[in-house]
């Protein structure tokens, strides 16, 4: 097992951990300083420290992908404690901590509406039934900030197709688990949980749309969005929904919770989109995490840098106005 | 009454405030040199210099109402270090964004200033913070006499431009920003007739 791990995975991702890994004391002992300093803890809306992070069971049999960006990946402690996950908290730091004893088993996903053969997958089924792969996607969020996210996971369409989804199948539907005793975050109206979130079926279909298992050969970390969670990287991160525990296929555009919240700034598609900016700040530019405080600013790319293959999805449409 | 830290003790006490205004920056310093401010280091520095900007305001305007409420004139000695302070924090929030987040990129900055509203109210709150603290000297203040006072009334613009500079960049969770307008609404109403009967006086 442990073999075939080292086979599946980078060396560029073990040099990382092992900094990783040394940096971590230091840094433990520089946030310690740090507050006893001040004699204060850090504020929420503060980035917050990264604290070690428990590591996901390494997935069997992963199979490298073609779709590989090629910049380096973002470190797996920047991936694992600067996420925005309502569910565990609101600060970026706050779902790190605040899902540790979240328990993603057993884990049942209902396949629902619109199709000829509804049912239920267990997580086991998905895991079993659906090759791995590691695909490296950029991943851009709404707030101008982006990552390299060293995926595994299969394609949706891989699963919806065994669904057999009818003529009438024009939309597909995700929900996230709602528990406010698992998801702490649930328990005050931040959002109309569950969150919701939909694609169009061409989209859901297109193969570079991942249902994710893991991120750096390992099993999803719970603040990443454990045990499966949608990754579309040509559009901003609100789009690719969290723990999955509902699937449905809908004739018509199911509501989106960003969306409803504030349509003019969270459109329905959420394509990354350089020219449209959202209405609280410039979109034509992103920050790499990881750069740290001297990295300046990059140029966000259209389709996020996925235009080539995903950009006839939208032919015709004008994309000032299908934000 | 007994005056907290009389006595022997008292010439202890200003830099002793000094130092504790200047904690928050001394740790966002430390946090950056060591790199434990996290995943987004930049974001960290712009909302911790933002956080105890606005905190620095709204404790300066607390001044004059504990005056009243407690009866210790002292606490007016503070006003301007604390005042400053503020300054010196907006002054950083400012220069974190302009110097780290934005990179010195014009071609963003000036449309970001002029096009996005809570980038406008941030702004325009610096800039009139600016000639109250070139103003904050006992000479200035002896050189402009009553129109110091005037001058410096722009602090209750400012903070309140500085409470909705916070409140229009919330995505979701509006709690954080609430608490700081709550404070700003109880000590502007706090304010409210005094001000009215100025407005009366110059009638």
């Amino acid at each position: 097992m442990l073999i075939k791990r080292n086979a599946c995975i980078p060396s560029s991702e073990i040099t990382d951990r092992k900094v990783w890994e040394q940096r971590r004391d230091f840094l433990r002992i520089a946030a310690l300083a740090g507050v006893s300093l001040a004699g204060c803890a850090p504020t929420e809306s503060e980035g917050g420290s990264r604290e070690p992070v428990v590591h996901g069971a390494p997935i069997k049999g992963i199979v490298k992908s073609r779709y590989r960006v090629e910049q380096k990946p973002t470190d797996y402690a920047d991936i694992t404690t600067y996420n925005n996950f309502y569910e565990f908290g609101i600060g970026k730091s706050k779902p790190a901590r605040n899902s540790r004893d979240f328990v993603t088993r057993p884990w049942n996903i209902q396949i629902e509406g619109e199709c000829e053969a509804p049912g239920e997958l267990g997580m086991e089924d998905i895991l079993a039934g659906f090759t791995q792969e590691e695909r490296i996607y950029r991943f851009r969020c709404v707030e101008a900030w982006s990552m390299v996210i060293p995926w595994v996971g299969f394609p949706l369409g891989d699963l919806l197709k065994r669904f057999k989804p009818t003529s009438k199948a024009r939309y597909v539907a995700f929900e996230t688990l709602y528990d406010p005793k698992r998801m702490p975050g649930q328990k005050r109206r931040v959002l109309d949980w569950p969150y919701r979130e939909a694609l169009r079926m061409d989209e859901a279909m297109h193969p570079l749309t991942l249902l994710a298992t893991g991120l750096y050969g390992e099993a999803l970390p719970n603040q990443n969005g454990a045990p499966l969670r949608l990754v579309v990287p040509w559009k901003y991160g609100f789009k690719s929904i969290k723990s999955i525990v509902t699937i449905r296929f809908t004739e018509k555009a199911p509501p989106c919770t960003w969306n409803q919240m504030a349509p003019e700034e969270y459109g329905f598609y959420a394509n990354v989109n350089p020219e449209v900016d959202h209405p609280r700040w410039s979109q034509r530019y992103e920050r790499y995490i990881g750069e740290g405080l001297f990295g300046g600013k990059h140029r966000t790319l259209p389709f996020n840098g996925y235009a080539e293959e995903v950009a006839s999805l939208y032919s015709g449409m004008d994309l000032t106005l299908y934000i | 009454m007994v005056l907290p830290l009389s006595g022997s003790w008292r010439w202890l006490f200003k830099p002793l405030v000094f130092l504790l205004c200047l904690l928050p920056a001394l740790r966002l310093a430390w946090l950056a040199y060591s790199d434990a401010l996290g995943a987004d280091p930049i974001e960290a520095l712009l909302h911790g210099s933002g956080d105890w900007a606005l905190r620095f305001l709204l404790i300066t305007l607390a001044l004059s109402p504990l005056r009243q409420w407690t009866g210790w004139g002292f606490w007016l000695k503070y006003r301007r270090m604390l005042g400053l302070y503020a300054y010196f924090y907006a002054l950083g929030h400012f220069l974190v964004w302009l110097l780290l987040d934005q990179a010195l990129m014009w071609e963003t900055i000036v449309p970001d200033i002029v096009k996005r509203p809570y980038i406008t109210v941030g702004f325009t709150a610096m800039l009139l913070l600016t000639p109250l603290a070139l103003t904050s000297t006992k000479r200035m203040m002896r050189r402009l006499g009553r129109r110091w006072k005037r001058l410096h009334r722009l602090v209750y613009v400012a903070a309140t431009l500085g409470v909705i500079h916070f409140l229009w960049l919330v995505k979701a969770d509006l709690r954080e920003p609430l608490i700081y307008a709550a404070i700003l609404v109880a000590l502007m109403a706090w304010r409210l007739p005094r001000l009215c009967q100025i407005r009366i006086n110059l009638a």
